[in-house]
């Protein structure tokens, strides 16, 4: 912590704890709410708590999962920093999958972790687990603080790296001494670390390369993904899409950043995507990648992937370009600024031929998949015709929440997000138990709008005890559980890749209403198609948070799919008769 | 001379890595975590001080793809720690490294072969004790090896080498003139 400056230094200091100086450096930046669980080696701070109650809220989850996740839903549908507290050894290592989920999907948060007094450091302490190596290399930046003094400096430094160039979890363990011991608390923002640059410089020349070989392009492809949200750029991108006249397909973490509706929305992307966008990316002769990451889920078979295309790179990541994709031209920076200056170089022009072709390769899909996904006429009922419903109550006006499986697939194909932040999902890591903290987070953030979680009964089970959180702060989330009594999406899998044998993968399940309700929290379970549509009414009507049961039909497989190892283009619509 | 290009069967390569940081605890950890991940292995590793106060330098020795170490400089450089890193083939570099001989010293006094050896392949004593003597050699790997191939007789008691060392053989210095810019200061806070 060598020469570091501060400039304006105007402030009166005054004498406090660490753990006191924790708590103001956290209103400093802004934190109205931190997701948290005590124990020992973090109470200091626990303690100062309580003097700062006004100002800063804290939600008692019911495991430090329950606690990364909820910030994550929280950070994410409010664009802040989610900030999370535990205690040192167990808690600290119950945060590790959500700093890895949060690390792989750009989630900013700052994870404040107690740790034993700093003499005791390296002497396998109780509780003393080094919580900086297991986190290193899931952490965009860690630090551990032995030292009252250097709170204030370390935790503004924390939320600078967390929040700016491409954003993600920061993990700060402070030693107890730290935290009992005293210092002249200053704060002053952090605005720069010398060694890190968080945005490129964009150069005008790419930006110029980028324009002419969109003027030029006869096919050309927008793919987007989540880079368009984190840098809050949703309305320069549709201008951008727009005045083009390019038809435009997303990741999934890129779902809501331009609304689903929107005439040059083609759809989604890759291993479950949209059967037009996966067979046009090896047709089309330009691929414009704004702000994703060529995801192995999204491009398949990369030795098959868009050869016959020159492609663009928009992205603040310089260690993204070029990683999976070789790319003619990277335009670097914040899509903030590059999409501007993109759509002014750019000819306003429309392809309407090349879109129809996306159109009636849909035809296809509409006819095979999703017509019997949307408007089933067997008797078991769909995780297809539950999003319709919810589609056609809400017209796509609330945020959506999901775990991770078959209904996650589902959900992203089907709801028809309208608004900007309106999908909160674990993308690169998958996290099955991720969905419902992750939505209580996203309630937090949002008291006012909608929050709908679409959640599996194997993934519900993985943090069904934050159910209590939720009855707690009665924050009024709507639960759905697709319950189709199976791991769907490995079962799915074992049926087409491994001959129907289901191995562990069949759930005896409990009675999830009757668990719901043991939470406090009101339920309703729909076994038959007529009661569906009221029973989603009466979810979406119920002022508190509510739990609605939708039993589904155990064997529905999601398509189309890319299976692993296979090119985009040969992208499945049915299971092989 | 060099010791060749480096270059061999499957497009692999010797690459020298340098990386400059801050001086933080757990830097090297986070750095190595880089090569662990993707399979590279590091051949050696030196960590030293830099021509720039405050600055640590780090030196890697590896031999793979080009895509594999710019995959792999790009993410040294995402840290948050490192202010720069760069990577070069063996031609655009000039580079050392220092081996350490303990022979007995016996072997010294019984005739004039082993001081002629040590003439031949520039390599010099450092300390004669009665029981043995050390010889230092500064070089190639290759030269250093052949000197030891050549030692082997008198019985090696004991042989060490250094990592890398090297500097580039292009005249403007790319580490200083990126930290002109970059400045001195570690880190900026705003009074708001
Ligand atoms: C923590 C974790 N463990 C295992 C997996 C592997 N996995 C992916 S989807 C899935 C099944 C999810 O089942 P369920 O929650 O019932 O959702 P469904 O697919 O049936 O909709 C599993 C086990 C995972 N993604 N995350
Ligand atoms: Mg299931």
């Amino acid at each position: 912590m060598k020469k570091q400056i501060s400039i304006k230094k105007n402030k009166k200091k005054i004498r406090i704890t660490g753990a006191d100086a924790v708590m103001r450096s956290l209103a400093r930046e802004g934190v109205d709410t931190i997701f948290g669980y005590p124990g020992g080696a973090i109470m200091p701070i626990y303690d100062a708590l309580m003097d700062h109650s006004d100002k800063t809220k804290h939600i008692l989850t019911r495991h430090e999962q329950g606690a990364i996740h909820a910030a994550q839903g929280y950070a994410r549908v409010s664009g802040k920093v989610g900030v999370v507290l535990a205690t040192s050894g167990p808690g600290a290592t119950n945060l590790i999958t959500g700093i890895a989920d949060a690390m792989i999907d750009s989630t900013p948060l700052v994870c404040i972790t107690g740790q034993v007094t700093a003499s005791l450091l390296g002497s396998d302490a109780f509780q003393e687990t080094d919580v900086i190596g297991i986190s290193m290399p899931v952490t965009k930046w860690n630090y551990q603080i032995t030292k009252s003094e250097e709170i204030p400096e370390i935790i503004a430094q924390a939320f600078y790296i967390a929040r700016s160039g491409r954003p993600g979890p920061v993990l700060i363990d402070i030693a107890k001494n730290a935290q009992f011991g005293e210092l002249d608390f200053e704060y002053n923002k952090c605005i720069k670390v010398r060694s890190y640059v968080p945005v490129p410089k964009p150069d005008p020349e790419t930006i110029k390369e980028a324009a002419d070989l969109i003027n030029q392009a006869k096919k050309p492809f927008i793919l987007f993904g989540q880079g368009v949200i984190l840098g809050e750029a949703e309305d320069e991108f549709r201008a951008f899409v727009e005045k083009s006249g390019i038809p435009a397909a997303w990741t999934i973490l890129g779902a809501c950043a331009l609304p689903r509706k929107h005439p040059l929305n083609v759809g989604m992307l890759g291993m479950h995507g949209n059967y037009s966008t996966n067979i046009k990316t090896n047709e089309c002769d330009l691929l414009i990648a704004v702000g994703m990451r060529f995801d192995d889920r999204v491009t398949g078979d990369l030795k098959r992937y868009a050869k016959q295309a020159r492609i663009i790179h928009l992205e603040i990541d310089r260690s993204e370009v070029n990683k999976n994709v070789r790319v003619e031209v990277a335009v670097l920076g914040d899509v903030k600024v590059t999409l501007p200056a993109l759509t002014a170089r750019i000819k306003k022009r429309s392809h309407d031929s090349w879109l129809r072709e996306f159109r009636d390769a849909d035809k296809i899909e509409i006819k095979k998949v999703i017509t019997k996904d949307l408007f089933p006429t067997k008797e078991g009922l769909t995780m297809g015709e539950v999003i319709q419903i919810l589609n056609e109550k809400t017209g796509g006006n609330a945020i959506v929440v999901t775990d991770v499986g078959q209904h996650q697939m589902v959900t992203s194909r089907y709801f028809n997000f309208a608004n900007k932040r309106s999908y909160v999902t674990s993308g690169g890591l998958g996290t099955m138990g991720f969905g419902l903290p992750a939505a209580h987070g996203a309630k937090i953030a949002a008291p006012e709008e909608e929050v709908i979680l679409i959640v599996g009964d194997g993934g519900l089970q993985m943090t069904i005890q934050e159910l209590g959180t939720i009855n707690q702060t009665q924050a009024a989330v709507k639960i759905v559980l697709m319950n189709n009594k199976y791991l769907g999406m490995v079962r799915q899998w074992q049926e087409m890749f491994f001959e129907k044998r289901y191995s562990e993968t069949y759930l005896l399940n409990p009675d999830f209403v009757k668990v719901a309700e043991g939470f406090g929290i009101k339920g309703r379970k729909v076994l038959h198609r007529p009661e569906l549509a009221a029973a989603i009414q009466e979810m979406l009507d119920y002022k508190g948070p509510y739990f609605l049961e939708v039993s589904i039909e155990k064997e529905d497989n999601v398509f189309p799919m890319v299976p692993t190892g296979a090119s985009v283009s040969e992208v499945i619509l049915e299971p092989k008769k | 001379m060099a010791s060749g290009n480096g270059i061999n069967g499957n497009g692999k390569q010797t690459y020298t890595i340098s990386a400059f940081s801050e001086n933080h605890i757990g830097l090297l950890n986070r750095i190595t975590i880089i090569f662990t991940r993707r399979h590279v292995n590091i051949e050696s590793l030196t960590v030293s001080v830099s021509a720039i106060k405050g600055i640590h330098k780090f030196t890697i020795v590896v031999n793979d793809t080009r895509e594999k170490v710019e995959q792999v400089v790009s993410q040294i450089e995402k840290l948050v720690e490192v202010l720069k890193a760069f990577y070069h083939t063996d031609d655009e570099v000039i580079y050392q490294e220092i081996a350490l001989f303990k022979v007995p010293t016996k072997a010294l006094i019984e005739g004039d072969e082993l001081e002629a050896t040590i003439r031949k392949h520039n390599a010099r004593i450092l300390e004669v004790r009665p029981e043995y003597t050390v010889i230092e050699k500064t070089g190639y790997k290759e030269e250093y090896l052949a000197l030891f191939d050549e030692l082997e007789k008198y019985k090696v008691l004991q042989f060490t080498s250094s990592g890398r060392v090297a500097v580039t053989r292009s005249s403007k210095e790319l580490f200083s003139t990126y930290l002109k810019e970059a400045g001195e200061i570690t880190a900026v806070y705003e009074n708001n």
